[in-house]
C-alpha cells in the first residue's frame, strides 16, 4: 500500500530521518512513537510529500511521491495535525468542504457527504455553520478529521491529534477515534509520543530514536521482549502511576 | 514614455469623465485653443490673466494653469508645447534660463528664442528687478540705506528664496560683488520669506522690485549701489506655432506694449494680494480700463469651485491608487513567494518611499509634462510600497501549520493561493491599501505645484496671498476626505474580510 524505502532527511547539519524502510498495509493502524524531536512527525510529512527526502523513496500503490505528482497523490491521504490546522476564515462547513468545492463536487454531493461525516465523527450538525474560533478545542479536532475524510482516502495519516486537548475530551475522543478507524478500515498513520494511546490505538506501533527505527510491533512486544534497553527506558518511563489508562 | 503617458492619460480622461466632466482631448472644432501658463506668484498670475482674457476677448478658447511653477517649470513647458504662451521677464531669460549662452540685448534674445520656435512680445512697460530688502525700521535703526552698508553687519540674517539662491545672478553673484560677510543664509519661499521679516525671524530678504508687500510690510529697498541687478523687463513668450495658428490672439496683445507701468503694475498687485480681490478681476478691470475691453472672465462661486476641486483630487486619488493596487497586489504576491526577488522588489519600492514628494513630482516633468499625469504617476508610486509591504508581510505571516494543512489537502499553489493565503492575509492587504490611500489624499494636494489642480490649488493660492480662508478652502476638505477615506476602509473591511477573521480578532 504505502511504501518507504531508504529514506535519508537532513535538516542543515542535522539528521532528521536515517535510513527508513516501512510498509504500511491496508486497513493497518500504525502508531509512530518516540521523544520529542525523534523525527516522527517529519516521517508523516516526507509520507505525504510535505518535505522531500534527501535519499529514497515514498510509494503509494506503487506510484512514486514527487513534486510533480503530489498535489494529485495527496488526494490519496487525510492529514490531521496537532492544533486542526483548520482555516480561520472560513467555517467548519468551509474548512470542510474546500477540497470538494475546488473540486467542482455538486452541492447536494457535498451535502451528503457532510451528513456522513458529521454522524461518523458525531460533530453536531448545526455547529457547521461556526468558525474555528467558536468552536472547542475537541470541536475543531473532529472538524479536522472531517475534513481529512471529505475525498473518503485510503490513508489517513494523524500527528498528534490528541495532543492539545485536556484529559476528558481526550478520553472521549480517542474512543470515538478508534470506532472511526476500525469503521472506515483505512490505512492509518497516527504520531504520538504517548506509549499507551499507542497502544490503545495501534496493530503495530513503531518506535523511533533519532531518526531511526528501533523497534517495530506490538505493545507487548516493545514490553516483553524489548530490542535493547532505549525501549525499556522510554516504556518505563510513560507506564501510568495509577490504575489502566486504555479501559 | 510617450506610450505610457498617453496611457495615463487616458485613465485620466476615464476618470474624470466618470466623475462627469470632460477634461478630454475635445475634437477639433472653430474656437482656436490657447493655454496660458503663469508662475506661482500673484504678479505671474495676474499677467497670466490679462493675457487669457485678451486671448478670449479675441475669440479663443483659453485655459490658464494659473501658478503653474517656477522658472523651470514654465519655460519646460512652453518649449514642449504643454502651454503657448507665459509671461516672463528679460533678465531671468538672459541670467538664469540661457545663462551661459550668453545672449544680452532684445535683438539677441529674440534670435535665441527663434531658435527654439519661440517668440517673445514687446515690452510690457514695467520693470520687475530683483532687489533686497529689509523692514524700514530695522534698516533706519542700523543706518542702512543700501546694499553696501549690509557689509559692516554680518550678524544679520538673510532668507532668500531658492531660486535667488541657485540663480547665477542670485545670491551667489551679490555675495561675491558686494563682499558680504553674512553666514546665516536660508532658502525659503518667498511669502514665508515675508512673513519672517515680519515676526523678525529674519532681517533681508530679496523681493522684486513691484511687490504689493513693500508697503504692506513696510519694507525698505536697499539701493543697489554698485548696480549688481539687472534689467528685468516683463514680457510675454510664446510659441511661433501660436502666431502661425492664431493671428488674432498675438494681434490682441499687441496693445499691451508699454501699457503697464510699475506703478500700475503694484497697484494691480497690491489689489490681488491686500485686498484679495480674484486675479481675474483685477486683471479684467485693468483692462476695461485701459483697452475698453470686455470682461469675459469666468467666475465660479464657491461651491463649484468647491466641486471642481473634489474631483479633480478624488481622479488624482482614485486612478494612482487603482493602478498601485493592481501592479502592488501581484507584487507583494511574488515578494512573499520568492524571498530573494522579494527583497529586492521591496528594496526598490523602499527607496521610492523615501524620494521627498516634492523631488518626485519635478522629475516626473520631463517625463509627463505638467497637469495630472506626472502627478499621478508620482502618487501611484508612493502607494506601491504600504501595498507591496503588506501583502508580502501578509502572507509571510500565515502561520506555517495552516499553509501546510492547504498543501496538505492537494490544493494546487493558484488555488492554495485564492482559497486560503489571501483571505488569510486579507486584513494586512486592506490596512495596506488603507494606509496608500490615507498618504495619497494628503500628498495629491501637492499635485497643485505641477497644475494637477485639486485641493492644493487653494491651499497653494491661499500661501501665496496669505488668505487663511483660502487655504482652509483646501486644507480642510483634503482632511474630511482623508477622513472619510479612513471611514470607508471600516466600511470595506466588513466586506472584504471573513467573517472568520474578525471574530478571531475580536476575542
Amino acid at each position: 500500500m504505502l511504501e518507504l524505502a531508504g529514506i535519508e532527511k537532513r535538516f542543515g547539519p542535522t539528521p532528521a530521518l536515517q535510513g527508513i524502510d516501512l510498509s504500511f498495509l491496508p486497513r493497518e493502524t500504525v502508531a509512530l512513537l518516540g521523544a520529542s524531536g525523534c523525527g516522527k512527525s517529519t516521517l508523516l510529512r516526507v509520507a505525504l510529500g510535505l518535505l522531500v527526502p534527501d535519499r529514497g523513496r515514498v510509494t503509494l500503490d506503487g506510484a512514486p511521491m514527487d513534486a510533480r505528482s503530489a498535489p494529485l497523490l495527496r488526494r490519496r491521504f487525510g492529514y490531521v495535525i496537532q492544533d486542526g490546522g483548520l482555516f480561520p476564515h472560513l467555517d467548519a462547513r468551509g474548512n470542510v468542504s474546500l477540497m470538494a468545492r475546488h473540486l467542482g463536487w455538486e452541492a447536494r454531493r457535498i451535502e451528503t457527504r457532510l451528513r456522513e461525516l458529521t454522524e461518523l465523527t458525531r460533530f453536531p450538525s448545526d455547529a457547521l455553520e461556526r468558525y474555528p474560533a467558536q468552536l472547542s478545542g475537541g470541536q475543531r479536532q473532529r472538524v479536522a478529521l472531517m475534513r481529512a475524510l471529505a475525498l473518503d482516502p485510503e490513508v489517513l495519516l494523524l500527528d498528534e491529534p490528541l495532543g492539545s486537548l485536556d484529559p476528558l475530551v481526550r478520553a472521549e475522543l480517542q474512543q470515538d477515534l478508534r470506532r472511526v478507524f476500525r469503521a472506515l478500515g483505512k490505512t492509518v498513520l497516527l504520531v504520538t509520543h504517548d506509549v499507551a494511546e499507542a497502544g490503545f490505538f495501534a496493530d503495530r506501533i513503531v518506535l523511533l530514536r533519532d531518526g531511526r527505527v528501533v523497534q517495530q510491533g506490538r505493545l507487548d512486544d516493545l514490553l516483553n521482549a524489548p530490542a535493547d534497553e532505549y525501549v525499556t527506558r522510554f516504556v518505563r518511563a510513560q507506564r501510568p502511576l495509577v490504575g489502566d489508562p486504555a479501559p | 514614455m510617450r506610450l505610457g503617458s498617453r496611457r495615463i492619460g487616458c485613465a485620466v480622461a476615464l476618470a474624470l469623465g466618470l466623475a462627469g466632466t470632460a477634461h478630454a482631448q475635445p475634437a477639433p472644432r472653430a474656437r482656436p485653443r490657447v493655454v496660458v501658463g503663469s508662475k506661482t506668484f500673484t504678479e505671474s498670475v495676474i499677467l497670466g490673466e490679462i493675457a487669457a482674457a485678451l486671448a478670449r476677448d479675441a475669440g479663443a478658447e483659453v485655459v490658464h494653469r494659473a501658478g503653474l511653477g517656477g522658472t523651470r517649470v514654465l519655460w519646460d513647458a512652453l518649449v514642449a508645447g504643454q502651454i503657448d504662451l507665459y509671461p516672463e521677464y528679460t533678465g531671468t531669460l538672459e541670467y538664469e534660463i540661457l545663462a551661459g549662452e550668453g545672449v544680452h540685448g532684445m535683438a539677441a534674445l529674440r534670435q535665441a528664442l527663434a531658435a527654439r520656435g519661440l517668440r517673445m512680445g514687446p515690452p510690457l512697460g514695467f520693470e520687475d528687478g530683483y532687489a533686497l530688502g529689509m523692514k524700514a525700521e530695522t534698516a533706519r535703526r542700523l543706518g542702512i540705506r543700501s546694499i553696501s552698508d549690509l557689509r559692516s553687519h554680518r550678524e544679520l540674517r538673510f532668507g532668500f528664496t531658492n531660486e535667488f539662491m541657485d540663480r547665477s545672478d542670485g545670491w551667489p553673484a551679490l555675495r561675491a560683488r558686494y563682499r558680504l560677510p553674512q553666514r546665516e543664509v536660508r532658502g525659503l519661499d518667498h511669502d514665508l520669506a515675508y512673513r519672517g521679516l515680519d515676526a523678525g525671524t529674519l532681517d533681508a530678504t530679496d523681493l522684486y522690485s513691484t511687490d504689493a508687500d513693500i508697503r504692506y510690510y513696510h519694507l525698505t529697498v536697499l539701493q543697489d549701489d554698485l548696480h549688481h541687478f539687472p534689467v528685468y523687463q516683463a514680457v510675454y513668450l510664446y510659441r511661433e506655432e501660436l502666431a502661425e495658428r492664431t493671428p488674432a490672439v498675438i494681434d490682441a496683445l499687441e496693445p499691451l506694449a508699454g501699457r503697464i507701468d510699475a506703478d500700475a503694475m503694484r497697484t494691480m498687485n497690491a489689489r490681488a494680494k491686500l485686498d484679495r480681490v480674484p486675479e481675474a478681476q483685477v486683471a479684467a478691470d485693468f483692462l476695461r480700463r485701459e483697452l475698453g475691453v470686455a470682461d469675459h472672465s469666468i467666475r465660479e462661486d464657491r461651491a463649484a469651485r468647491l466641486w471642481r476641486y473634489t474631483r479633480e483630487h478624488l481622479a488624482l486619488v482614485a486612478v494612482s491608487l487603482g493602478v498601485a493596487i493592481a501592479l502592488a497586489l501581484p507584487l507583494g504576491v511574488v515578494a512573499a513567494r520568492r524571498p530573494r526577488l522579494g527583497g529586492l522588489i521591496l528594496a526598490v519600492t523602499g527607496i521610492l518611499q523615501t524620494i521627498p514628494s516634492l523631488a518626485l513630482l519635478v522629475l516626473m516633468i520631463p517625463l509627463l509634462g505638467i497637469g495630472a499625469p506626472p502627478a499621478i504617476a508620482a502618487l501611484f508610486l508612493y502607494s506601491l510600497l504600504p501595498i507591496v509591504r503588506n501583502t508580502h508581510a501578509g502572507l509571510r505571516g500565515i502561520p506555517e501549520s495552516l499553509r501546510e494543512s492547504a498543501e496538505a489537502l492537494g490544493l494546487p499553489p493558484r488555488a492554495r493561493l485564492l482559497r486560503v493565503e489571501l483571505p488569510l492575509a486579507s486584513p494586512a492587504i486592506l490596512a495596506g491599501v488603507k494606509t496608500a490611500a490615507v498618504i495619497n489624499v494628503g500628498t495629491a494636494t501637492l499635485g497643485a505645484l505641477i497644475g494637477a489642480g485639486g485641493y492644493g490649488q487653494p491651499i497653494l493660492t491661499g500661501i501665496r496671498l496669505d488668505d487663511v480662508g483660502l487655504l482652509l478652502e483646501g486644507a480642510v476638505p483634503a482632511a474630511l476626505l482623508a477622513l472619510l477615506v479612513q471611514a470607508g476602509f471600516a466600511v470595506l473591511e466588513r466586506a472584504v474580510v471573513p467573517k472568520g477573521l474578525r471574530l478571531g480578532r475580536e476575542e
